[in-house]
């Protein structure tokens, strides 16, 4: 079953990546030596417990903070700094400019970044407000909206910039349990659709299995990588879903139980 | 035995609308009425002027409290003849450049405080100095700098507009969230045109507070400095015209001088501000 595939070289390619941030009286490690590669389409996750460096990582990715030690490239260019080419999609519900409607969002960020202008760009956010159907509430101000009405514009954004990978910090954490598995089923039909490359991160499993084709485990204080899974197809029987939820679950936590049992 | 024992479920259906007494109804035109806030203010400001006018008749000296309609007239009389919108209109003019200036130059402090790290300290250190000093305490320094003209008002009222609109911008700058200042770089926004395009926009409900106190702050420093070396190079302002009309005895005059000036206050914040606020802090749900 198991064939080893030539691959063609990564879409990213992060590579012995170790990051660090300052506290106020402390000099954090928050991931070491991270290696991992997305490829095109990938829907690729970053699942561990919270302190894994999963966060940070994204935002290395983003262009936000820079490594001490490794290398992290999209299409072969080292990051430097934020770009429009990696759009971020984040937990909170600020995200959007509250000044802006839903349609204006979409558009500001077409223009200020100047990939499209004018009646392009209005066109090509309508186009996505579409995809996730918010047709209706094009010209609403973010604040008249619900917790995943905002999360389906900040991807909408994010998607009508067509960035070369799109990144997603925890998108559905905030949202209650009903919504969030409905813009689970969103966004997998989004990427049905248009085939997408997404590095998505978060802490729960169920989340990772459903979403992901690919899952990097990493471990906690500092992040490392501790596995790089293959997920299952979306509409697999709910046994093997479950199998390989435990069988993540044992990974992650296996050395809680030992140290427990150490002590 | 356990307290878990095996309860009969429930089920029921919700009765139609037609059952209830009332679902909704209209209320009285009187309730109504007393429910909008402008009747309720208009209503309290007409009972003060009954009062007013009872006590200015029963005292029956003009000298010390005119009646409201003393106070009125003699309104009426300095706007037929011109008076009042004259002075009016200098002191307005003198305070548009003296705010204006203080506007700009708090900008120009607020986006280095934001830039630099010296410029917050700055920025800091003069306003923690200069916020709590009267601006009308400036006023004998300013006549020996600039003489007796508009120059020295519009020094004192840069004074009182600067650091209040300074102090409020860069707090607002300050708490803008993370969040949005990552999706701004993430756009390549970076320098000036974030400062420009999503700082200013997500501060600006703190900035539009700076500008009404320092609005305030103006006007009342304004009137004050005016009260008090009057004159300014051949047209006095509304304090003046106050000052004035002391000299000559002319208490309801005085009165019109300060009615005028409660009215502009209350024009320039009810609706300049009002507006304002309406169509952009409001709009965006940014405030309440």
């Amino acid at each position: 079953m198991l064939e080893t595939v030539k691959s063609p070289p990564p879409l990213l390619d992060v590579r012995g990546v170790t990051l660090q941030y300052k506290t106020r009286d402390h000099l954090v490690t928050a991931t070491y030596r991270v290696d991992f590669s997305v490829q095109r389409s990938d829907r690729f996750i970053l699942l561990g417990p919270s302190g894994c460096g999963k966060s940070t990582l994204l935002k290395a990715v983003g262009g936000y903070m820079a490594p001490v030690e490794g290398e992290i490239r999209l299409k072969g260019q080292r990051i430097t700094r934020p770009g429009p080419d990696r759009m971020m999609v984040f937990q909170e519900f600020d995200q959007l400019l509250p000044w802006k409607t839903v349609r204006q969002n979409v558009v500001f960020a077409l223009h200020t970044s100047g990939k499209l202008r004018g009646r392009a760009a209005d066109e090509k956010a309508m186009q996505y407000i579409e995809k996730v159907h918010l047709t209706r509430f094009a010209d609403a101000y973010p604040h008249t909206l619900s917790g995943g009405m905002k999360q389906r514009v900040a991807i909408a954004r994010g998607m009508a910039m067509e960035p070369d990978i799109l990144l997603m910090d925890e998108p559905f954490a905030a949202l209650d349990a009903l919504t969030r598995q409905r813009m689970q089923d969103e966004l997998l039909m989004l990427w049905e659709d248009t085939k997408f490359t997404v590095l998505f991160v978060t802490h729960s499993i169920p989340e990772a299995v459903k979403i992901g084709n690919r899952i990097l485990l990493l471990s906690p204080h500092p992040g490392q990588v501790k596995a790089e899974l293959n997920s299952v197809p979306p509409d697999t029987d709910h046994a093997v879903v479950a199998a390989l939820e435990a069988r993540i679950h044992g990974m992650l936590f296996a050395d809680r139980v030992e140290e427990e049992a150490h002590v | 035995m356990s307290d878990t024992t095996l309860r009969p479920e429930v089920i029921q259906t919700p009765r139609g609308a037609q059952d209830f007494g009332i679902v909704a109804k209209p209320l009285t035109i009187f309730e109504r009425l007393y429910n909008q806030v402008w009747l309720r203010k208009v209503l309290l400001i007409a009972v003060l002027i009954v009062v007013w006018e009872i006590y200015a008749r029963h005292l029956d000296n003009e000298l010390l409290v005119p009646t409201f309609s003393a106070t009125i007239t003699a309104w009426w009389d300095g706007m037929s003849s011109g008076v009042l919108p004259e002075r009016a209109w200098a002191s307005l003019q003198v305070l548009a450049i003296g705010f204006t200036t203080g506007v700009v130059l708090a900008g120009i402090l607020t986006v280095l405080a934001i830039t630099t790290r010296i410029g917050t300290d700055f920025l800091e250190t003069m306003t923690a100095m200069f916020n709590p000093l009267p601006a009308i305490a400036l006023l004998p320094l300013a006549l020996i700098w600039f003489g007796l003209g508009v120059g020295s008002l519009v020094f004192v009222l840069v004074h009182s507009v600067l650091w209040a609109v300074a102090l409020n911008t860069h707090a607002g700058f300050r708490g803008v969230s993370q969040t949005l200042r990552m999706v701004g770089r993430n756009y390549g926004l970076s320098g000036l045109p974030l400062v420009l395009k999503i700082l200013i926009p997500a501060a600006f409900p703190s900035i539009l507070a700076g500008l009404k106190i320092g609005w305030a702050f103006a006007w009342r420093t304004l009137i004050a400095a005016e009260l008090v070396f009057g004159v300014a190079s051949g047209k006095g302002g509304l304090g003046w015209y106050i000052f004035e009309s002391k000299n000559q005895l002319d208490i309801p005059e005085v009165f019109a001088g300060l009615l005028t000036i409660i009215m502009i206050g209350l024009l320039v914040e009810n609706v300049v501000f009002r507006t304002i606020e309406n169509r952009t802090v409001r709009r965006w749900g940014m405030q309440q």
